[in-house]
């Protein structure tokens, strides 16, 4: 039987695997973005999860409003990615320190 | 009664005229300065005399009254006020008569200098500041009028403004003036705090309040108040009248042009402190012991001061030397208590001492501004009339008998005479102090003159340079005639022109006949009656006056007196010495050269001060700069704060990474201790 910890807890292993890809992930601007992704992906997980339990559709609803979202900002991103790779010639994370005081 | 506005005219006319000649110079021009102005002190001069008139002839009573409030702070109020007796009137001839003389001289003396309508501005300036002073009827006005004169004074020293010797004199005169004008104000504040009133006529009326009151300076030393109020006011006088020790700033004074040493530093302005202490003289009259103190630093300037006179080459330093010997003498008078002799020695020897001042100057504009006597010489061939005026200043100077100086001298003497027969050691001092100081003022009077005017010309006429230079008159020719060997003159010397010489001989003539008419009424008669007060038991005038019959028999007594056989013999030597041997000085110098080493280095004052007030200021300020301002202030505060500013901003910066993980990780590191936190408190 399949309970809603399970779905939780997918959704948890998801959200840790992206937090993990942001962290640790030094080389490419591409692999952040796709934890951001993987990470909107959890919390869908739990809304399907918590929708299909309590009886509310409402929660899928907002997964495909949260879908389309993601989909935009993976747009918007790609399109960063592609100006910074123009100006700067690279997307290696360990490199963008512009910020550094 | 005395007309307000007469008075209000005398003291205003000539601040007028020095705002236009200051203000609009350069409107008016040249010749509309010197009219403002000479116009102003005429006025001045003109209302002076009419007052005095009116107070000694006509029986007109003296005039006492506020004319404007200045400011009011709780039960004290400011007033600007006139206090017209006698005594006032007095000093008001003697102050805008000189000035105005010395403001026509002035428009031969300056004529070619830059500078001239300011000079004019300054020296008008300092007649309304002058005559604010002696027409004060408070003790606050007192002080405006004598920290202005002492500003003017300033201004007019360094008039040559970019002369280093003149900057430095200036600022000396101010330096050392702030120092008796240091305790003329804690005097004023005695008088303030015991008294209530800063008003003469209710202070002097309340004078025997001081008695019986003391202060502790130190723990356990009680001092009279009158003594302190009265030392602390003499020391007032002392700065602004060139007493021993604070006379330094006098001499160097002469670096101002030659009209201001003659109104300023000999006539007028240095002779503040003597009208002011006898204008006190209820007050001094409390208290032997400042008067002892005030006998015993006058005695000192007169005698020491003089034997500096007799080793000067420069012309207007020897006269200098000779106004502190002769300041010594009224410091002396007020210090027996006969304020009434030290005012009338004071108008004596503003006369005669203004005169051989421009004299002095008319001699300086005929050699071409060589001021050095060995480099003059047989003068009285080519200026007849300074020759002549000067042999009567000189004359008046050192008191031969019917000469003005005389009746004004030879009464200080019998004065101090009389005190010494009951008085200490102080009083004894100060009579062979100021019987020998008769003998050096003859000696280097003489000496003046024969150096400058008699024997043979020791300066040099280059007769091929060609143009007209006559009238030439101003000191800083450096430039101009700096080409020539010193001594050397382009053209013969001449006579100067009449606006120098006029003033000369209207000098010269109350010079000779002042004494005569004026030493009946001033010391013997009612001059100053209610203006100066004498305690009976020390009334040496008084005394004096049983013994009075009449000027001529006055003079005629002087003949047997030691004041002029000392005069005289100061002017055998001089004549041995200057005239008819002139090899003999050198030799005498060199036979005595540490005393002669000693005169030249004016007693060493200068270095001692130099070395432990200016150097010792110096190091305070030093000490402040490095190690308060420096240390503390700079290094500690200013910037101490900011170093730990930075050093706290360099940990900081460690964070700022730059890296966006960083950040994110930070952003959930957060969020795990917010979410930790409100799980925690649940």
């Amino acid at each position: 039987m399949i309970t809603l910890a399970h779905f939780l807890g997918l959704g948890a292993v998801l959200f840790c695997i992206s937090v993990a890809g942001i962290f640790i992930n030094r080389k490419n601007v591409i692999v952040l973005l796709m934890a951001i992704e993987l990470m909107l992906l959890a919390v869908n997980m739990n809304f399907v999860a918590f929708s299909h339990f309590l009886g509310d559709v409402h929660g899928q609803v907002f997964v495909f409003f949260i879908l389309t979202v993601a989909a935009a900002e993976s747009a918007i991103g790609l399109a960063i990615l592609v100006v910074l790779f123009r100006n700067r010639s690279t997307i290696n994370v360990a490199e963008l320190d512009s910020l550094k005081g | 009664m005395l007309s307000k506005n007469i008075l209000l005219a005398i003291a205003l006319a000539p601040l007028v005229g020095a705002a236009i000649a200051g203000l609009f110079g350069r409107q008016v021009g040249r010749a509309g300065a010197h009219w403002a102005t000479i116009l102003g002190v005429a006025v001045s001069c003109v209302l002076s005399v009419y007052v005095l008139k009116q107070l000694a002839f006509d029986g007109v009573p003296a005039f006492n009254q506020n004319i404007y409030t200045f400011f009011e702070i709780g039960g004290y109020s400011a007033h600007v006020g006139f206090l017209v007796d006698r005594l006032t009137a007095t000093m008001m001839v003697v102050v805008t008569f000189v000035s105005l003389l010395v403001h026509i001289y002035t428009i031969g003396y300056m004529a070619d200098d830059p500078g001239y309508q300011r000079f004019f501005s300054y020296i008008s300036l300092f007649t309304f500041s002058m005559l604010m002073l002696v027409m004060s009827n408070n003790f606050l006005q007192l002080f405006f009028g004598w920290e202005a004169v002492g500003l003017v004074s300033y201004l007019l020293i360094g008039f040559w403004y970019k002369r280093p010797t003149a900057i430095f004199a200036n600022l000396k005169a101010f330096l050392v003036n702030r120092v008796g004008d240091f305790g003329f104000l804690l005097g004023i504040a005695g008088v303030l705090y015991w008294l209530g009133t800063l008003d003469y006529a209710t202070a002097f009326a309340n004078a025997d309040q001081l008695q019986g009151k003391t202060i502790e300076l130190f723990p356990g030393v009680p001092w009279d108040a009158a003594t302190f109020v009265c030392i602390c006011l003499f020391i007032g006088a002392m700065g602004k009248s060139a007493q021993v020790p604070l006379h330094v700033w006098l001499p160097d004074s002469m670096e101002g042009p030659t009209p201001i040493s003659a109104l300023i530093h000999a006539a007028t302005m240095v002779t503040a402190g003597i009208f002011m202490v006898s204008r006190m003289s209820p007050l001094f009259e409390l208290s032997a012991t400042a008067l002892a103190f005030v006998l015993f630093i006058g005695a000192t300037t007169a005698l020491f001061m003089g034997f500096l006179g007799i080793i000067q080459n420069d012309i207007k330093r020897v006269v200098a030397y000779s106004t502190l010997s002769q300041l010594g003498y009224m410091t002396v008078a007020l210090g027996v208590s006969a304020y009434s002799v030290a005012v009338f020695h004071l108008m004596t020897h503003a006369f005669f001492k203004a005169l051989l001042f421009l004299g002095a100057g008319s001699v300086i504009i005929a050699m071409h501004h060589e001021q050095d006597m060995r480099r003059m010489g047989g003068l009285r061939k080519y200026m007849p009339i300074t020759f002549a005026t000067a042999w009567i200043g000189t004359l008046a100077l050192v008191g031969t008998p019917f000469f003005s100086g005389f009746y004004s001298k030879d009464a200080i003497i019998e004065a101090v005479k009389e005190a010494a027969h009951h008085g200490g050691w102080v009083q004894q001092y100060a009579m062979w102090a100021v019987l020998l100081g008769v003998f050096v003022t003859a000696f280097y009077s003489f000496r003046l003159l024969y150096l400058a005017f008699h024997g043979k010309e020791r300066f040099v006429v280059e007769s091929h340079h060609d143009g007209d230079h006559h009238g030439d008159a101003h000191d800083d020719h450096d430039d101009a005639h700096g080409h020539h060997e010193p001594g050397h003159l382009a053209h013969p010397p001449h006579e100067t022109p009449w606006v120098v010489t006029l003033p000369l001989v209207l000098l010269a003539i109350p010079s000779v006949v002042l004494g005569w008419f004026a030493i009946q009424p001033m010391l013997f008669g009612d001059w100053f009656a209610g203006a100066i007060v004498v305690d009976p038991a020390r009334d040496v005038i008084a005394r004096l006056g049983a013994e009075f019959h009449g000027p001529t028999a006055f003079a005629l007594h002087g003949f047997q007196t030691p004041a002029f056989w000392l005069a005289f013999a100061g002017f055998a030597a001089a004549t041995v010495l200057y005239l008819l041997r002139p090899d003999l000085p050198s030799r005498f110098a060199a036979a005595l050269r540490p005393l002669v080493t000693m005169l030249e280095k004016k007693y060493w004052f200068d270095e001692a001060y130099q070395a432990v007030f200016a150097r010792g200021s110096l190091l305070l300020g030093r000490g402040l700069w490095k190690g308060g301002d420096v240390a503390v202030i700079d290094d500690g505060l200013v910037n101490g704060s900011a170093a730990v500013v930075a050093r706290l901003a360099g940990v900081l910066r460690w964070l700022q990474s730059g890296y966006l993980y960083h950040y994110a990780f930070a952003m959930i590191l957060g969020l795990i201790a917010l979410l930790g936190a409100f799980l925690w408190s649940r």
